[in-house]
């Protein structure tokens, strides 16, 4: 296929899922459950792709994506409260010290930026530690952003460990969309560049890498910063879809959450995450509903066994478990869904 | 300024040992299979929760032995079901299985109890008030200190003087040499995780004893600070890691004593970091150098 006509179905079938999107909603209504999903889901693939790019792809195994999240929700959230209303949530800091407030977008881009600004100066000693060792630092690092955060004598910033709310946030799941394909798109031109090409020898040999000619510590601080800019970006819209946002609720468990939505995709392939994101979310807020509440069968006499208040983390965790294990390599493997369409390489080159 | 100070010292002493008795299991897992058991906190939670629930049928004599053989059964059910499977897989695998374990046992203990935090019982005696100077504090924090080093010189004793002590040197030194020995590396990793579960159950005894409740997700916290007790003290090292953990939970309470509570978490990282990267081998621990 050609590369323009490949372009025009990408863009096509993009163009399909928006219009299909706004049926959906239209359809449903904006505070259904499928939409509720699809909205949290897309802002969970653009995290799961933006650490799949460090831990799938560039071989860091980092556990600080929820710093950089938090990081970017304070700063989209600090920026973007309208001064009308800063009085009212910075109640025990005398409305704050920040005087103005900015359009969302900018919020938004500044979200990425000063997540992307803090993993350069985090990554500058960092990465260049090796395997558990920057994984264990960079979890370390979000608990240190998490402590700053909550800081009484930061709170006319960050209004310490109270709540931050009545920030400007999306009703259509149209903009969410929006946002996360751009982000992801950007993503995956950056792995198909010589860079992702640089990122993917590093993972499989650091060394030969190196011979190669590839500067180590520069790519390698080049992926960690993408990285946490998207984080950012995703931080942002979470805190959007959240409404109001609290700087405890960003622990390592939601590290680790992203971490095994990154896994049970395939570490390495962009599509395996968003396809995991979006199952991941579906079962977790939505299909697996059903095993938190108790239910009685055969006009309430025989109540089913097990099922109460928090069953459903417990099958799901163990699902997750049967993926690490029997699965390792996820839904995708290292492929992506447009591999699985085109012919193979191999195919093309022989001609008779 | 020593009075205000006293009781603060006391309780990093009585810390210090408990995140000692953790620590000592994650450094001999990583000593040997080169994991950080990220689910080591959760076992440390889970010997909590069977105290909780024991101690309603069982007085405390019985209970006590009861929970240190549960605790150090699931313990070696983690080890027989999440890693072994995995022994020949690229080691983030295995670190992603911790992670999943962890994330599974948090869920299995919020089922249970319902999310509810659990009232821990009070043992006899040692939960009893003391005064020592100008300060109050219980008898569980007099106990832990000697309690800890007690039960690491029994330990350092068996890795020394014993069979097993010597296969686990072996199989830490090299995993594949140890095998070709004749040495069965999977009854030296189960030794290994019934001894680390053996310890944080102890740990746990003693911990929620000065703390009162349990929570499903209470362990996460020291557990990590254990782990940094551990990388401190040099990975591998057991000695290394007892005296990071005191170290680590001195300066935790005085950083609490000075009134900057919130950094006392963070205080734990930041040591972690710059150990990282000025000392990576830790105090005590052995340099590698990369193979090609």
């Amino acid at each position: 296929m050609k590369k323009t006509t490949k372009n025009l179905i990408n863009i096509a079938l993009l163009l399909l899922m928006f219009v299909g999107l706004y049926f959906l909603e239209q359809h449903f209504g904006r505070r259904s459950m499928l939409i509720t999903v699809l909205k949290k889901g897309a802002i969970y693939a653009l995290i799961a792709v933006s650490m799949n790019l460090l831990n799938g792809f560039t071989g860091l195994f980092s556990l600080g994506q929820a710093g950089f999240m938090l990081v970017g929700a304070y700063t989209y959230a600090v920026l973007t409260i309208p001064m009308a209303k800063r009085m009212a949530v910075y109640q025990y800091y005398d409305g704050g010290i920040i005087n103005f407030t900015v359009p969302t977008i900018v919020g938004i881009l500044a979200a990425g930026a000063l997540a992307a600004l803090l993993a350069m100066l985090i990554g500058m000693p960092v990465l260049r530690l090796k395997s558990d060792y920057l994984a264990i630092a960079t979890l370390g690092f979000a608990e240190i952003i998490r402590a700053i955060i909550q800081w009484d004598t930061l709170g006319p910033i960050t209004n310490g460990s109270n709540l931050l709310k009545t920030y400007p946030t999306f009703k259509s799941v149209i903009p969410v969309f929006a946002a996360a394909t751009i982000c992801i798109g950007v993503i995956v031109l950056l792995i198909n560049s010589t860079y992702g090409r640089a990122f993917k020898a590093i993972r499989d040999d650091e060394i030969a890498a190196e011979a190669m000619g590839i500067n180590l510590f520069h790519h390698k601080q080049m992926a960690f910063i993408i990285s946490s800019f998207f984080a950012g970006i995703g931080g942002a819209l979470l805190a959007m879809y959240q409404g109001s946002l609290q700087a405890n609720a960003f622990k390592a468990s939601m590290t680790y959450e992203i971490l095994l939505i990154v896994v049970i995709g395939g570490m390495g392939s962009v599509t395996g995450s968003v396809i995991a994101s979006f199952l991941f979310i579906a079962c977790s807020e939505w299909w697996l509903r059903f095993l938190d509440t108790e239910t009685y069968l055969f006009g309430g006499t025989v109540k089913l066994p097990l099922l109460r208040s928090g069953f459903r983390m417990v099958v799901f965790s163990v699902v997750i478990m049967i993926v690490v294990l029997f699965f390792r390599k996820g839904i995708m493997g290292e492929k992506e869904l447009w591999d699985l369409f085109t012919p193979k390489k191999k195919k093309e080159g022989i001609k008779p | 300024m020593f009075d205000r100070i006293l009781p603060y010292l006391l309780s990093g002493i009585s810390v210090g040992g408990q995140y000692a008795l953790i620590a000592v299991g994650y450094t001999m897992v990583y000593g040997i299979l080169r994991l950080i058991n990220f689910a080591h906190g959760d076992i440390f939670t889970a010997a909590g929760f069977f105290m909780v629930y024991i101690a309603t049928a069982l007085p405390v004599q019985f209970a006590i032995p009861l929970v240190i053989a549960l605790t150090v059964a699931l313990g070696f059910t983690v080890e027989r079901i999440a890693y072994k499977p995995l022994r020949s897989a690229p080691r983030m695998s295995v670190m992603i299985s911790a992670i999943g374990v962890s994330y599974l046992l948090q869920n299995l203990m919020w089922y249970v109890t319902g999310g509810l935090a659990k009232q821990y019982p009070t043992i006899p005696w040692i939960s009893e008030s003391i005064t020592i100077g100008s300060a109050t504090t219980k008898v569980v924090t007099l106990i832990t200190p000697v309690l800890t080093i007690l039960l690491v010189i029994a330990l350092v004793t068996i890795i020394q003087k014993t069979k097993i002590g010597m296969a686990m040197r072996a199989v830490s030194k090299d995993f594949e040499t140890a095998q070709l020995m004749g040495i069965k590396i999977n009854s030296v990793i189960s030794t290994t995780f019934i001894i680390g579960s053996l310890l944080a159950a102890v740990g746990s005894v003693l911990y929620f004893s000065n703390y009162t409740s349990v929570t499903p997700t209470v362990g996460a916290m020291p557990g990590l600070k254990a782990f940094v007790a551990a990388v401190f003290g040099g990975i591998g090292s057991i000695p290394g890691a007892v005296i990071g953990a005191f170290i680590i939970g001195i300066c935790e309470n005085i950083i609490k004593a000075l009134g900057y509570t919130t950094f006392s978490d963070a205080f734990t990282f930041a040591l972690l970091i710059v150990i990282l990267l000025f000392k990576p081998t830790g105090l005590f621990g052995e340099k590698t150098s990369e193979k090609v």
